[in-house]
């Protein structure tokens, strides 16, 4: 069974565009990475899974049932959070904590304590007396508490210090590692280098990539580095050169194709340092993106 | 139960304010009351040369002597009436609406809640809300009325049905307040759509006694739940009070069908 199921969901908010026929799975036990930039769909595909907003044509599956027609029992298994947080600002902490935890089913207290300590978190304040990353710390406890077998995070880390992101993803794998299913939405790449297993890139609504982080990353792109004395970009105008930059003296670009080929020019040329590197994730992004 | 009782407690202080202002109200209205009584005779003449378009407008027309228990307590109510109101569309326009305005709608509804049951708390809780205020004014109402009469006579059984309406009156105001809140994208501020429905409609009812035209009253539930007719007969009058207890029907089932398929938007 799959963790998530999108089935060619599409979502229109009136005729601005939110979603096209996304349709891609999660495998039940893995953690997914889902990344894109402001704008692409990200939030929109998270709101309907959760039943916050309603597809225009398509369907989602969560454990193998309909994300609207079961939501409610669906939601007793999903932890949410939130890119940005807002909670009831009267509310203590532990108050709105265990309104929280009273949603479901099961006793959620000692889960809650543990969170809570593991986040360093004040339980006695109110919530309108935190500053931002503080809120976001209770948005982790809130979302995790019930210790849900479907983990959904849209853009989870911001405002949060990054001695507090690593331990956020330290229980997040720790989660992971106990058998939940992880949903990650970012459009920070390096975070979901280090935690997804899978990716799927979206932009302007569409799904344009699905792909292990590991492919995604070879992909057989290569990002050289050129020093010499007197380089002549020219030669290296081959197919599978792109992004050529620099000048005499340094080249950069990238390259993906036939590795003899490239080395064949660069031996022809005088050069004092060549460095080959694996492309970040950042920057193969910024290629889907162009 | 959980949203329930959350809901009341954000209440909690509004229907204790609400409920001591109504009710002091309602008393310092009624402690004037012995100074009309005592020189009946000039309080009359006094008011007959109001015109009577005026004299209609502000409750003070109609069969009833102002200077007779029933009387005045008929036109202080209307203001009773119009605080009730204010009080009830602040609720109507509230219930639904926070949790998008303050962005709390990401969490309450991604938590293993269906919609009908949040409405059904929300609802609920609201409307106790004005329950209680309900009751807590109407003892007010029984007990200022008891302390003030100056030996006039009324009749309490048509005091309590000139009460019971409000129980109609608040669900009007209520239901129309919710009703706007799910048909329009976003409620940026409560106190002016509530203040705009109900002083509206107390206009609009006000309008029709001076002016006479009787089309205008029957949008107004200040007219439907009129209190001169109840205070006089001491039954609603069916052919009005209906009108209100339809649309409250119809605005509770629209609502109800907007909410079930509304989207819930961030930021």
């Amino acid at each position: 069974m799959h963790a998530i199921e999108f089935h060619k969901l599409t979502k229109y908010y009136g005729k601005a565009r939110g979603i096209i026929e996304v349709d891609f799975n999660v495998e039940e036990g893995e953690i997914f990475g889902f990344i894109g930039p402001n704008g692409a769909g990200k939030s929109t595909a998270i709101r309907t899974i959760l039943g916050l907003i309603f597809p225009t044509s398509g369907s989602a599956d969560i454990f193998g049932r309909d994300c609207i027609k079961y939501g409610p029992e669906i939601r007793e298994n999903i932890g949410y959070l939130p890119s940005e947080v807002f909670y009831y600002e009267k509310m203590k902490v532990i108050d709105l904590l265990k309104y929280s935890a009273g949603f479901y089913k099961k006793d959620c207290t000692k889960r809650l304590y543990e969170l809570a300590d593991i986040m360093e978190l004040d339980l006695k304040r109110r919530i309108e007396d935190l500053s931002y990353g503080n809120k976001k710390k209770v948005g982790i406890v809130q979302g995790l508490l019930h210790q849900p077998k479907l983990i959904i995070l849209d853009e989870p880390t911001s405002g949060l210090d990054p001695l507090m992101q690593q331990k956020f993803f330290d229980i997040i794998s720790e989660e992971n590692s106990k058998g939940s299913t992880v949903f990650f939405s970012s459009h920070i790449l390096a975070e979901v280098q280090e935690l997804c297993s899978r990716v799927a890139i979206i932009k302007e609504g569409k799904i344009i990539k699905l792909e292990d982080i590991k492919t995604l990353r070879q992909d057989n792109y290569k990002k050289i580095v050129v020093k010499g004395d007197n380089l002549d970009s020219s030669a290296y105008r081959i197919e599978g050169v792109s992004e050529m930059t620099g000048d005499t003296r340094t080249l950069n670009f990238f390259y993906r194709g036939d590795i003899n080929k490239l080395s064949r020019i660069i031996s022809s040329q005088k050069i004092e340092d060549i460095l080959i590197q694996e492309p970040t994730l950042e920057e193969i992004f910024m290629h889907y993106y162009k | 139960m959980n949203i329930f009782i959350y809901e009341m407690k954000t209440y909690q202080n509004s229907i204790i304010i609400w409920s001591l202002s109504i009710s002091a109200l309602m008393l310092l209205f009624m402690a004037i009351y012995p100074t009309f009584a005592e020189d009946a005779a000039l309080m009359e003449s006094i008011l007959s040369n109001f015109p009577e378009e005026f004299a209609r407008a502000f409750g003070m027309g109609g069969n009833l002597s102002l200077t007779s228990v029933p009387g005045y307590f008929k036109f202080i109510f209307i203001y009773i009436q119009l605080a009730i109101s204010i009080q009830s569309s602040n609720y109507g326009f509230h219930f639904l609406s926070v949790d998008e305005r303050e962005l709390t709608a990401d969490f309450i509804m991604s938590k293993p809640v269906s919609r009908r049951k949040l409405v059904i708390s929300k609802f609920s809780a609201a409307f106790s809300g004005l329950i209680i205020t309900n009751t807590i004014t109407t003892a007010a109402g029984l007990i200022s009325i008891e302390l003030f009469r100056n030996g006039n006579s009324y009749d309490a059984g048509n005091i309590l049905v000139l009460m019971s309406s409000t129980f109609f009156f608040q669900l009007f105001f209520l239901s129309a307040g919710m009703l706007v809140s799910v048909s329009v994208k976003k409620i940026r501020s409560v106190l002016a759509y509530s203040m705009g429905l109900a002083f509206g409609m107390y206009i609009i009812s006000a309008l029709k006694e001076a002016l006479g035209m009787k089309a205008l009253g029957y949008i107004s539930p200040f007219y439907h739940f009129e209190p001169g007719y109840m205070i006089e007969f001491g039954k609603y009058n069916m052919e009005r009070a209906s009108i209100s207890f339809a649309f409250i029907i119809v605005s509770i089932v629209v609502s109800w069908n907007l909410y079930m398929k509304r989207d819930i938007h961030s930021l």
